[in-house]
């Protein structure tokens, strides 16, 4: 592997636009102004073959970005998910079994919403044969073998009783079942997901809080000292693994294993290692006299962030030693050659050259991991569940569209997390932008 | 700071740290392994590392080393008894007495070896700087081994014991990892009852097939793509090329909220063809982006001389690029399969119905007090050793994969 692909790419990606245009410039002496007919073609064929990428990156994450925006500033919860419909309860009371018999047939009708009214609903039913339908006194009708009713607007929480009264017209073996067709409904409602409600009560919300401010802190904190540690932590490792020695490539591909393997298995591995009761790390603290009683890691607060946060390290020190650990192997031997000459100290060549060497790397890495640790969700949702002040933004997200049924709340948070995430993307992209000029 | 380049202060920090951390090493192996109540006795060891220490910068030079080898074991094991009133590592020698006597020839030469290297090349009296620090260098090396080493299987082995024992054989004693052979197949209960009582016969398959799908309608897609960004000339390319690495910028949150909502309403809640259609879109950017990578460094001039010798833009791609791109694909595909097989947040979010989860979705399932954590620990087995055995076969191409799409994690 020569130098990681990344910077790779990074640079080339810089050379696209100046290749371009110089290479125009060799083959004629005044570079043509239009596209030519092949230039043409091979614009169009490369939109072809971008298109389904595209389209479906489209669908799947530009409109739920925009989506986002949308819900963040309506008032919807869980329950708003569904759009009301007319709910019906259809019973017969009384027996037909002879001719002339006499029973009600029952219509419990109502709106379940609390909120929407629904309008034109009407009811449709089959009437079954062998029986009347006297109609007089509702607002129904019989149309050959159907019952129609049109009820016009429902207001929210509307319920009401149809009575009608039904006389058998001949003998039946057994009870006619009214209920063997189902009534049909129709009805135009509106939810808060879709209607012209807004509001801005869920940044509100969320703004005020009084655990916003341990949110951002534990986001903060969580990201910083998690990207860090991970980052320092895999330049150790990759010192280590730059020396030859026996079982390196082994030793390398054992310690990927804490990022390769399912978060789930992990995560809850670490739960069960620390916990208070059968936490093995609990029994070997105070077997060694080291602690007086078992730890809540996972449970108390400040500790809990600090353990997620040292969990977050353990997990993806291997990312950063791979990538600084490709870099090294790239460096060129012969300096270090020459500085062995200059009887330089391997700490003088680890400062003064070695870390010259990497900073574009670990600088370029930071950046990365640090939006990738602020991303993160699954980590602390599984180890702590965002209690013991360990909810991070991402995390709050969840918590208020799902906990607590807010997902207007939720959406704001995430509209939250979106534009922090924009402004580290611009930071990374002008950064980039100057390292692309090396 | 040249008080530090004495060699004997040297000798004395070092032997005085490394032999605390080993004799912690071997105590806390003990305990992981036994469950025994051995706890580590600093002190001692430290007294008996530096007296090794100076023993061995005073006479390496004239006593012969196999003499001066033999002479510091015997002392080492002698002081750690003497000292420790016979109890070495905090327990009396006589429980399990094979045992400790083992460990405690380990430590000897452990430690001996260990001072060897570490002060090869120091006397006593004022070091040159070069030396001073190639022995601090070899330290955190050395120690670098043990703590990465330590650090990453710890985890894993309390994962795989514990999918092994009882519940109330973990309640008595949280160290004792020793397995109960008397137990023969037995032993693996837990993996039987999650089979056949818990379906994970079917999730284990539906992991399995929704990863290999992932991975097919991922090349599908990011293959073309991935290739016009590479080579053919547009305007906005650049700018492709960046969107791409910002839109896998987004967190997965922030999208399941919106995907959560209308999975919802369209009723694709609940089914597999959901998960479907949703896993691919994660991986596509990412696999894009390292595919592109990956053309872009395979030689133009092939492709050109095959046009030139009538080979239309699809015949080239599909009998010069992707033959020369296999191991790219190879690696890619390896790690959107890594990707679709850990998913969890949206399998967690999107999927009910204990019919049709997928592994990690079940194995979240498992994550209640009513089940016994052993079963806990052997779901997290069964979805960890697949992804295991995959990353040892192929390491190679995985490890490509994880350095090139680590910007994705």
């Amino acid at each position: 592997m020569g130098k990681p692909l990344l910077i790779k790419l990074i640079i080339s990606m810089s050379d696209i636009d100046s290749s371009t245009i110089s290479r125009d410039a060799s083959t004629s002496s005044s570079p043509p102004k239009h596209l030519g007919p092949l230039q043409k073609k091979e614009a169009l064929l490369a939109w072809k073959m971008l298109s389904p990428t595209l389209l479906i990156v489209a669908l799947v994450v530009v409109l739920p970005l925009l989506a986002i925006f949308w819900i963040s500033v309506k008032p919807v919860g869980l329950a708003d998910l569904r759009i009301p419909t007319p709910s019906v309860y259809e019973r017969l009371r009384g027996n037909l079994i002879n001719a002339g018999d006499v029973a009600v047939l029952q219509y419990r009708i109502s709106n379940p919403s609390r909120e929407h009214a629904i309008e034109g609903v009407t009811l449709t039913d089959d009437i079954p044969r062998g029986l009347s339908y006297d109609l007089s006194g509702t607002i129904c009708e019989q149309k050959a073998q159907t019952l129609f009713c049109d009820f016009g607007t429902w207001d929210a929480g509307f319920r009401d009783k149809l009575l009608i009264k039904v006389t058998s017209l001949s003998p039946f073996k057994e009870q006619p079942d009214v209920r063997s067709t189902k009534p049909i409904t129709t009805g135009t409602s509106t939810s808060n997901l879709v209607n012209n409600r807004f509001t801005l009560d869920n940044f509100k919300q969320i703004f005020s809080a009084q655990e916003f401010g341990d949110v951002l802190y534990a986001t903060a904190f969580y990201t910083f000292v998690g990207t860090l540690g991970a980052i320092l932590v895999g330049l150790f490792a990759a010192l280590m693994l730059n020396q030859s020695f026996f079982g390196q490539g082994l030793l390398r591909g054992f310690l990927l294993f804490p990022y390769v393997a399912p978060i789930i298995a992990v995560a809850f591995t670490w739960v069960t290692l620390f916990d208070p009761f059968s936490g093995s790390a609990n029994a070997l603290l105070l077997q060694m006299g080291l602690i007086d009683s078992p730890v809540n890691f996972f449970g108390q607060r400040g500790l809990a962030l600090v353990m997620v946060t040292v969990f977050e390290i353990w997990r993806y020190f291997p990312l950063s030693f791979l990538f600084i650990l490709a870099r090294m192997q790239s460096i060129d031997t012969q300096m270090y050659e020459a500085a062995d000459m200059d009887g330089a100290t391997p700490m003088q060549k680890f400062w003064y050259l070695s870390i010259p060497q990497l900073t574009g790397i670990l600088s370029i890495l930071f950046l990365l991991r640090f939006i990738w640790t602020f991303n993160k969700f699954d980590d602390i949702f599984l180890l702590t569940g965002g209690n013991a002040g360990t909810r991070t933004l991402t995390v709050n997200v969840y918590e208020q569209a799902f906990a607590i049924s807010n997902i207007g709340g939720g959406a704001a948070v995430a509209v939250v997390v979106f534009a922090c995430l924009l402004v580290f993307s611009l930071f990374f992209i002008r950064f980039f932008s100057k390292e692309e000029g090396l | 700071m040249s008080i530090l380049r004495q060699g004997l202060l040297i000798a004395v920090i070092i032997g005085f740290l490394w032999t605390v951390v080993l004799q912690f090493t071997i105590t806390v192996a003990l305990a992981f392994g036994t469950g025994g109540g051995y706890t580590p006795v600093f002190l001692v060891s430290g007294i008996v590392g530096i007296t090794s220490a100076i023993i061995w910068i005073l006479y390496n030079q004239t006593i012969n080393p196999l003499k001066l080898m033999t002479l510091q074991q015997v002392l080492t094991i002698v002081l750690m008894l003497s000292l420790s009133f016979g109890q070495p590592f905090g327990v009396p020698l006589t429980e399990s007495l094979w045992l400790q006597v083992g460990a405690l020839l380990v430590l000897a030469y452990a430690l001996n070896c260990t001072l060897r290297h570490m002060l090869n090349g120091i006397t006593i009296g004022l070091q040159v700087r070069h030396n001073a620090e190639m022995a601090a260098i070899k330290s955190l090396l050395a120690f670098g081994y043990l703590f990465f080493v330590a650090i990453v299987m710890i985890p894993f082995y309390v994962m795989i014991m514990t999918s092994f024992k009882s519940q109330q054989a973990l309640l008595i004693n949280p160290l004792d990892f020793s397995l109960d052979w008397q137990l023969g197949w037995g032993l693996f209960r837990s993996y039987v009852e999650l089979f056949r009582d818990y379906n994970f016969g079917t999730y284990l398959l539906n992991s399995f097939v929704i990863s290999v799908l992932t991975v097919l309608i991922t090349l599908l897609f990011s293959a073309p793509g991935a290739y016009a960004v590479a080579r053919l000339k547009f305007k906005g390319r650049a700018f492709m090329v960046r969107g791409i690495l910002l839109i896998y910028m987004v967190p997965l949150i922030v999208l399941a909220l919106p995907i959560y909502i209308v999975f919802s309403i369209l009723e694709l809640r609940n089914s597999l063809v959901g998960i479907l259609l949703i896993y691919p879109v994660t991986t596509i950017p990412v696999a894009l982006y390292m595919l592109q990578g990956y053309f872009r460094g395979l030689p133009e001039e092939v492709e050109e001389a095959g046009l030139m010798d009538g080979l239309s833009r699809f015949g080239v791609v599909m009998k010069i690029t992707l033959p020369l791109a296999l191991p790219a694909l190879a690696s890619v595909s390896l790690y959107v399969f890594m990707i679709a097989w850990n998913e969890f947040l949206l399998a967690f979010m999107l999927l009910d119905d204990p019919s049709i989860f997928t592994l990690t979705r079940g194995v979240s399932m498992l994550n209640s007090s009513e089940i016994p954590r052993q079963h806990l620990m052997a779901g997290a087995v069964i979805s960890t050793l697949p992804i295991m055995l995959i990353f040892l076969f192929l390491e190679r191409f995985m490890t490509k994969g994880l350095t090139a799409g680590s910007v994705k994690g």
